[in-house]
């Protein structure tokens, strides 16, 4: 139908080609559709009308393009010939059109006219040329394919379905994430906190709630597969001797103060690895036990160092290049305001403390570099060093000499002491890890570094404490254990005495005889050093965890109830004078947590429950710490972070894991398991297990595989192979960074030289101006008006005495002085340049 | 507010700078009227919801340091020249420093950063300075 838009085209298209000459017209063919109707009238009306007329109302009527009964011819011709008539048997709309199009013009035209400038005109669709025929068969096919989606066609229903399932597959995704979002615990506490406390302190609660995270997934590993399968399809307690409390024990096996100490029933039970028994699968699911309990003690170590690496790499890579020095009052400007803030008190504090920096900044910048006495600095630095040296050996041997100790009380047996020489160890380990900071503190005033270097030797020396009097403790509980084994071997002779006086004095080994029932409480057991390590590992952390909630509550809470309540009745002012409130020390916590869970990875091995108890433990100290944040600290003053990403912590931690992980391979390895308790007793070395699942499960080729793969000869080729690798990726990495390095330079040297350039082009542009201003002076000095009116004298300015005034008076006509013109002074210049 | 007609509600500067998230801020004028359309701080849905992703955690770099931009360059000329950075200074410092040490500083600034020389700082120039900041993602975020 000729809608007034094709009307307008068709006008637009003969208007452009109004001057075309006859040949020109030959090259085009013509369209036109028809509508013939077979069986009745369409009310066709034939009308006469002037040419003004035709879309008059009285000249038109509707028309019917197709339907039952009639029939739609369609044809075109051209210069040199007729072209095809087609029967159009459905609706001629735009899609039908072009499929005629395709199928027939474009053909006709190819062989009509010879090379590609013919044109179409059709009857009632837009113009076209033969190249646009290119163009309908490139739409025809993309309107075949997508004809589902236009809504026409057979693929409708299947794709209106793909649309909708697509449409509910997103919604379920968004659903999810945020479901996922919203499951993320505590984030209005930590949001509450960034507003009082800022970032920095916010980072401690981000960072123990990320830990948080990583260890109910190792608690969900332990718990799932080593000690409910256990308890639920192992045998119960009291069946077996390694199962039950023996006889001389059980009168106090019940007492808190047993149970406290994690003996009695606790130790028999699955929370300890002298539980477990050596049964190869138990229960209807045939569980490999042991086989799950080794799966598992590895699993858990390469979780957390996948995990460790992978926030490492995160944060590696956002936060872009690392410290540059060249950007500091940018930086101090554009982020140093931190817009989590939302309380007025810390917003108060945050603007001091920004001055505070920015005012030593400057100073900073106006003083010369000068090193005043730097000899006397070193030498201080070099005496606070040593300081901090003879402390860290001094707790060294305090921790061993404490042990040692303790292995004395114990072999006089425990009960002749009090409570102090039972927990000598721990509460020395706790109380070092509580003075020694503060100490280190003190030393370093001696050295006057800047805070931030401060900050991280602090940290380094602190680290370097707790890592001393873990390896003194782990020293001291390898003797432990090597007592312990000793003590077996004796245990293992007394048994066979003890059997042979069982059968009252029967000799005869290849006896017959039922073996006699014996209660399993009463049957001597060896002592079982691998519990004794799982439950020191125990009473360590929870020692430890009791140290810093009493710290917490008395160092914080108290010193802050104290301050508050005393001031009224105190000679100088508490709040601003000595005690005052504590700051968050956001260091010393986080690398307290990081300790914390250096010894969960080594003793988790040996107590499945340690990570049960290190969720429960995290928990109660995200509550108890917010709280105490929240009610007993004061923003700090000065806000120094360690480094400018996490990555300092995350580092720490991966250092920790991999110590953490040595000694535990070390006893796995070359330590023989106890002969009547665990998973793995009986068995010469723990890793047996591997051996023995791979004959007895697996298939014979598959042993034979994995036998040729821990072949030394496949295995040390593989080991050089990625020694290689690793040195062919640091030495990429080191040309990249020396890459780096060049175009930073280049980059620095291109902004000097734009600088410098500006500067000439200012300079030379501003001495340019003077000159011309120069000029125009001088001109006016000299400058007679035309009507005869002398202008007063302007003073010459200093510089253009030199000068010899030019006869200016043809130039100025008609201008009056003082007016800003253009052309005066550059034609003042030329005049110039002419002359010089 | 009648949302049934009038679906394209916008919100009046003044009702979001007291926010609690925005109300200790010192740049929260230009932060809502960086992300309005009309540059006055009114503020319709859509902007809002873009304002807080921006700022929030997840958003990329690129993004945080567009927006950073706009929000320091006072006078919307799509530079930072020294008049936006010496407001920056005093909203910073609630007006403590001295005019010398305004002086000085935003001279240091623009020294450091700028590139082309031009004493006022590009887009270019303030994206090379921030994208090397460490502090940046983490103190450019407001938590919702």
């Amino acid at each position: 139908m000729l809608t007034l838009f094709y009307h307008r085209k068709h006008l637009q298209w003969g208007h452009e080609r109004q001057n075309w000459t006859m040949e020109q017209w030959k090259k085009v063919a013509w369209s036109d559709e028809s509508h013939f109707l077979l069986d009745h009238v369409d009310d066709w009306v034939c009308v006469c009308h002037l040419p003004a007329e035709e879309m008059a109302a009285g000249c038109t009527m509707g028309r019917r393009q197709a339907g039952r009964g009639s029939v739609m011819l369609w044809a075109m011709f051209c210069w040199e010939t007729l072209g095809p008539g087609i029967y159009v048997d459905v609706t001629l709309t735009h899609t039908t059109y072009l499929k005629i199009a395709a199928d027939h013009v474009h053909p006709f035209m190819c062989t009509v006219c010879k090379n590609s400038s013919c044109l179409g005109v059709s009857g009632s669709l837009i113009p076209a040329d033969a190249e646009s025929f290119r163009c309908f068969r490139e739409s025809q096919e993309f309107v075949e394919k997508y004809e589902g989606a236009l809504g026409k066609g057979k693929g409708r229903k299947l794709y209106a379905y793909k649309v909708m399932m697509m449409k509910k597959w997103m919604k379920f995704q968004r659903d999810f994430e945020n479901f996922r979002t919203a499951c993320i615990p505590w984030e209005m506490k930590i949001k509450e906190i960034e507003s009082h406390f800022g970032s920095s302190v916010a980072s401690y609660f981000i960072f123990l709630r990320w830990m948080y995270g990583m260890n109910m997934i190792l608690f969900g590993l332990t718990f799932g597969l080593v000690m409910v399968p256990e308890a639920l399809m192992g045998r119960p307690y009291g069946s077996m001797p390694r199962k039950t409390v023996p006889r001389s024990e059980q009168a106090g096996a019940m007492d808190f103060a047993v149970l406290w100490d994690f003996g009695g029933y606790a130790q028999y039970s699955v929370l300890f690895y002298g539980y477990y028994n050596n049964q190869r699968a138990i229960g209807w699911l045939k569980f490999r036990m042991p086989l799950s309990y080794f799966l598992v003690g590895v699993g858990t170590v390469a979780y957390s160092y996948m995990v460790v690496i992978r926030t490492m790499a995160r944060n590696a890579n956002r936060d872009g290049g690392g410290d540059d020095t060249s950007f500091n009052f940018s930086w101090k400007m554009f982020t140093s305001w931190d817009y989590l803030i939302g309380n007025p008190e810390t917003a108060d504090n945050k603007f001091a403390s920004i001055t505070t920096s920015f005012k030593e900044s400057i100073v900073e910048e106006q003083e010369s570099h000068k090193d005043e006495n730097i000899h006397l600095t070193r030498f201080l630095r070099v005496l606070a060093n040593f300081l901090v040296l003879c402390c860290l050996a001094g707790s060294g041997y305090l921790i061993y000499f404490v042990v040692r100790r303790s292995q004395k009380f114990a072999l006089e047996g425990l009960e002749n002491y009090g409570w102090w020489e039972r927990n000598e160890v721990n509460m020395v380990m706790s109380l070092l890890g509580m003075f020694c900071p503060m100490l280190f503190d003190v030393i370093s005033s001696l050295e006057n570094y800047h805070p931030r270097i401060a900050l991280q030797w602090q940290l380094g020396r602190i680290f370097a404490l707790f890592l001393g009097n873990l390896y003194t403790f782990i020293i001291a509980l390898m003797d432990e254990i090597n007592l312990k084994r000793r003590e077996e071997e004796v245990v293992k002779y007394n048994m066979t005495v003890w059997q042979a006086s069982l059968y009252n004095g029967t000799v005869d080994d290849n006896s017959t005889t039922s073996t006699i029932p014996v209660d399993p409480a009463d049957v001597p057991r060896g002592p079982c050093w691998e519990t004794m390590v799982g439950q020191e590992f125990v009473r360590l952390i929870v020692s430890d965890t009791m140290t810093t909630y009493i710290t917490l509550l008395i160092g914080d809470f108290l010193r802050a109830v104290f301050v508050r309540f005393f001031n009224y009745c105190w000679c100088w002012d508490l709040e601003y004078g000595f005690p005052s409130y504590s700051e968050f020390d956001v260091s010393g916590n986080v690398l307290g947590l990081i300790f914390n869970q250096g010894m969960i990875w080594m003793g988790a091995f040996y107590a499945p429950c340690l990570p049960a108890l290190n969720v429960l433990r995290l928990h109660v100290s995200m509550y108890l710490q917010c709280w105490a944040v929240m009610c007993c600290n004061v923003p700090q003053e000065r806000v120094f972070k360690a480094s400018g990403s996490n990555n300092f912590y995350m580092a720490m931690l991966l250092v920790i894991l991999f110590l953490s992980t040595l000694p535990a391979i070390y006893t796995i390895v070359s330590i023989p398991p106890s002969f009547d308790c665990g998973p793995f007793s009986g068995k010469k070395r723990m890793y047996d297990v591997i051996q023995e699942t791979l004959e007895n499960d697996f298939p014979l080729w598959f042993g034979k595989v994995f036998s040729y793969a821990s072949n030394p000869g496949l295995v040390l080729p593989f080991i050089l192979v990625m020694i290689l690798a690793i040195y062919y990726l640091q030495s990429t990495s080191k040309t990249y960074k020396a890459a780096n390095m060049d175009l930073k330079k280049k980059l620095q040297t291109q902004n000097e030289e734009n600088k410098k350039k500006n500067k000439r082009a200012a300079l030379k542009a501003e001495a340019e101006l003077e000159e011309a201003r120069n000029a125009v002076m001088d001109g006016e000095r000299n400058y007679i008006h035309p009507n005869g009116q002398l202008l007063s004298r302007i003073p010459p300015p200093c510089g253009s005495a030199d000068r010899p005034p030019a006869p200016r008076g043809s130039e100025m006509a008609g201008y009056l002085p003082g007016n800003p013109r253009q052309p005066g002074p550059r034609r003042q210049r030329s005049t110039n340049s002419h002359r010089y | 507010m009648d949302y049934t007609n009038n679906p394209d509600v916008k919100l009046p500067l003044a009702l979001i700078i007291n926010m609690p998230e925005l109300k200790e801020n010192p740049f929260r004028n230009r932060i809502v009227e960086s992300f309005s359309e009309d540059g006055l701080g009114n503020i319709s849905f859509n902007d809002f919801v873009d304002m807080f992703s921006v700022l929030s955690e997840t958003a990329p770099r690129e993004l945080k340091a567009i927006y950073a931009f706009k929000i320091y360059d006072f006078n919307t000329d799509n530079f930072i020249c020294k008049e936006d950075l010496e407001k920056t200074l005093n909203k910073l410092t609630r007006e403590e420093l001295t005019p010398e040490e305004v002086n000085l500083v935003c001279e240091k600034a623009i020294e450091e950063a700028d590139m082309d020389g031009d004493n006022k700082l590009c887009f270019t120039d303030f994206e090379n300075m921030i994208s090397r900041a460490p502090d940046f993602l983490s103190t450019f975020h407001i938590r919702i």
